[in-house]
């Protein structure tokens, strides 16, 4: 038996009965959380669910205040974004260190899914580990909280600008001496992860699993032979992840305690970055150029829509009427028939958009239409549309785009 | 790019491996491997050697004979051997200027960690992903380095280097078959053969699939997992302008695409 001893309080008992008593309600607000009846079960008094509604009619809230706000009076608590957790490591025992690639200077939802990698190696494996991001010159990311980066290693200075292999492996060289990571964990990217990580396992001798897609503590799944093997082996120290290889973290916050490396770094670069060099357009393959400005049956003056992708330094692309009619080659078709594409911007004249070129656009992240259309699917699709006719829209567009061209060389000379 | 006089007296040592077609898994000359010769042959076509650690016999490598090689020099070891030692071993020695290689190869690991390795024990520097060779002057090279999305970066690096080919360098010729036949294949046993223990503990299986992503809801109550399940994904519409002159129109374009990057 229970050491306690349930007491009943018969005067309690009686109040709660009466309805009509006038210590009733105070009673039964103040024992509204645990109720214990006569054999010392817990009893949920169904009277006490719900309020009064507006009506003078009793109204149960099944939703746990989930719900949309009637008459204002939840209001204030659904608009409040909820405050995740914050997850603390005050003393680390190692840290996992990740480079993301910061394509843009953001996170990317590759470098995302690297960092969950990390907190699922530190979950698994024993004591609190710390993951530790560095990241090179001026950064423009605000969530590095919410992405999971307990402790933040932001190398900047003139010299990490631009394309720096060699002393940005110099800076991790520098990290791997001073933090001694447990585990070293990169992207597998074209943007700079799979450069970068290259160079470090050959600099501190580590043998990287690369292409690495299904990893835990014990083992690690990577790609193998170009893509077509799967190797498993023993989870090393230093690993360039492919894609999707965890789930990005997203239940918690994180510290994002900025660090500092105790020794500058220095080195003499021997590969010297000459810039970016501009490129045409279109030699650039349709299905990666970045910014495409397609044409289909709207547009009339053939030469001018030429003069506009050069004035504005687009790749050119084209619906199928177009093509079709003969006024663009097959290789510039865009749509399910044609090229996907997955331009960044995609500028589309005088398109309707059938459903083949909308899921051939379908990866663009933003449509701009000119259509003379205003119920068109494409202006449905677009983030930005003009209605107007495009002749007109393109000879402003041309003039705008030289204008701009002439005010940057005058500012340049 | 035409040969010229100046690339006379260049040595290009291109590294070379058995490629494996991704679709039904024959073995062939790797892709960016090709690439590799044809940017040697386009440089300095008698200053070239191209080079393989591992079995002579393999007949992939008459694919890149046919290219027009007179001899493939290849350091002869077993399946299991670590290429790296050897192919350092030899380029030591034989000191090129450019040691050309693939990003990635088609078959085995296929880590990409050749260049890194090669460029670390030589002490050469590394550069990646290279689509030309501009041009070689002064003990400097111009290069045109690949960037996603087709774009170029200028790179300059002085003699010798290693570099990786990108998918984006020229095309390689054809194969042809009588001079591959004819070609010379001077096998040679490698002076230092390492086999590659970590290799061993390895197991290797055919690539199973990936499972897709799936897209978990986190919703707390019910009604919120029905909005997640029937919400339109882009039903809000963008911005429309209508009845407005084309100048202010296209000044809207315009303003957007700046803000987007994407006029240079």
């Amino acid at each position: 038996m229970s050491d306690e001893i349930i007491r009943r309080d018969p005067r309690a008992e009686w109040i709660a009965r009466n309805r009509l008593h006038p210590l009733h309600d105070a009673m039964q607000q103040a024992g509204a959380a645990e109720t214990r009846g006569p054999s010392g079960l817990i009893r949920r008094n169904p009277h006490a669910v719900g309020f009064i509604g507006p009506n003078g009619i009793k109204r149960i809230d099944r939703m746990n205040g989930n719900g949309p706000a009637v008459g204002g009076r939840r209001s204030a608590g659904a608009a409040k974004e909820v405050e995740l957790p914050l997850h603390k490591v005050e003393n680390p025992d190692y840290y996992v260190v990740v480079v993301p690639d910061m394509v843009g200077g953001r996170l990317s939802g590759h470098d995302r899914d690297v960092i969950g990698q990390a907190h699922k190696l530190i979950r698994e494996g024993e004591g609190a580990g710390a993951v530790l991001a560095v990241v090179f010159g001026e950064h423009r990311e605000e969530a590095f909280d919410k992405a999971g980066v307990d402790r933040l290693l932001n190398i900047t200075g003139e010299a990490f600008e631009g394309y720096t292999p060699e002393l940005r492996v110099a800076a991790l060289e520098q990290v791997e001496k001073e933090y001694a990571p447990k585990y070293w964990l990169l992207p597998d990217s074209v943007a700079a992860g799979f450069e970068l990580g290259c160079r470090l396992a050959a600099r501190i001798g580590e043998r990287p699993a690369t292409q690495a897609w299904q990893v835990s503590s014990e083992e690690a799944i990577c790609r193998g032979a170009g893509g077509t093997t799967d190797i498993t082996r023993k989870t090393p120290r230093l690993m360039l992840l492919a894609e999707e290889c965890a789930e990005p973290i997203d239940e918690t916050r994180h510290e994002v305690l900025p660090v500092e490396l105790e020794a500058s770094v220095s080195v003499q670069a021997v590969i010297q970055d000459c810039g970016q060099v501009a490129v045409d357009p279109n030699a650039i393959p349709l299905g990666e150029a970045e910014f495409i400005l397609s044409a289909g049956n709207g547009v009339t003056d053939w030469n001018q829509f030429h003069q506009a992708a050069e004035a504005l330094g687009a790749t050119e692309g084209a619906s199928r009427v177009a093509v079709d009619d003969g006024n663009m080659p097959r290789f510039r078709q865009v749509g399910a028939t044609g090229t996907w594409v997955t331009a960044r911007v995609y500028v589309a004249v005088g398109i309707s958009g059938a459903v083949q070129h909308l899921q051939g656009i379908g990866q663009c992240d933003k449509v701009i239409a000119i259509n003379t259309d205003v119920g068109c699917d494409m202006v449905k699709r677009a983030a930005l549309s003009c209605i107007a006719d495009s002749g007109e829209v393109m000879a402003e567009l041309i003039r705008l785009a030289n204008a701009y061209r002439q005010e940057v060389v005058e500012n340049a000379a | 790019m035409q040969p010229d006089k100046q690339n006379a007296n260049l040595r290009i040592a291109a590294l070379v491996s058995v490629g494996k077609h991704p679709g039904s898994g024959r073995a062939r000359r790797a892709e960016q491997d090709a690439r590799a010769v044809e940017m040697g042959l386009a440089m300095a076509p008698q200053g070239l050697e191209v080079l393989h650690a591992g079995d002579p016999h393999a007949e992939a490598l008459r694919a890149y004979a046919g290219m027009g090689l007179k001899k493939i020099r290849i350091l002869q070891q077993g399946e299991n051997a670590d290429a790296v030692p050897a192919l350092s071993q030899y380029l030591g020695e034989s000191k090129p200027d450019i040691v050309l290689t693939g990003v990635r190869a088609e078959s085995g690991e296929s880590s990409g960690m050749m260049a890194y390795l090669l460029g670390e024990k030589l002490g050469m520097p590394v550069v990646t992903r290279i689509a030309e060779i501009v041009s070689i002057d002064n003990g400097q090279a111009n290069l045109l380095q690949a960037l996603p999305r087709g774009q170029r970066r200028a790179l300059r690096v002085p003699l010798p280097f290693v570099a990786s080919v990108d998918m984006a360098a020229a095309a390689p010729r054809q194969s042809a078959f009588g001079p591959a036949s004819r070609a010379e294949m001077e096998a040679k046993k490698a002076d230092v053969e390492v086999r590659d223990e970590v290799q061993a503990s390895w197991s290797e299986a055919p690539a199973r699939k990936r499972p897709k992503r799936l897209k978990v809801v986190k919703a707390k109550t019910a009604a919120d997992r029905f909005k997640a399940a029937t919400a339109k994904s882009s039903g809000d519409g963008g911005k429309v302008l209508r009845d407005k002159p084309a100048s202010e129109m296209a000044q809207a374009v315009f303003d957007l695409l700046l803000e987007e990057g994407v006029i240079r």
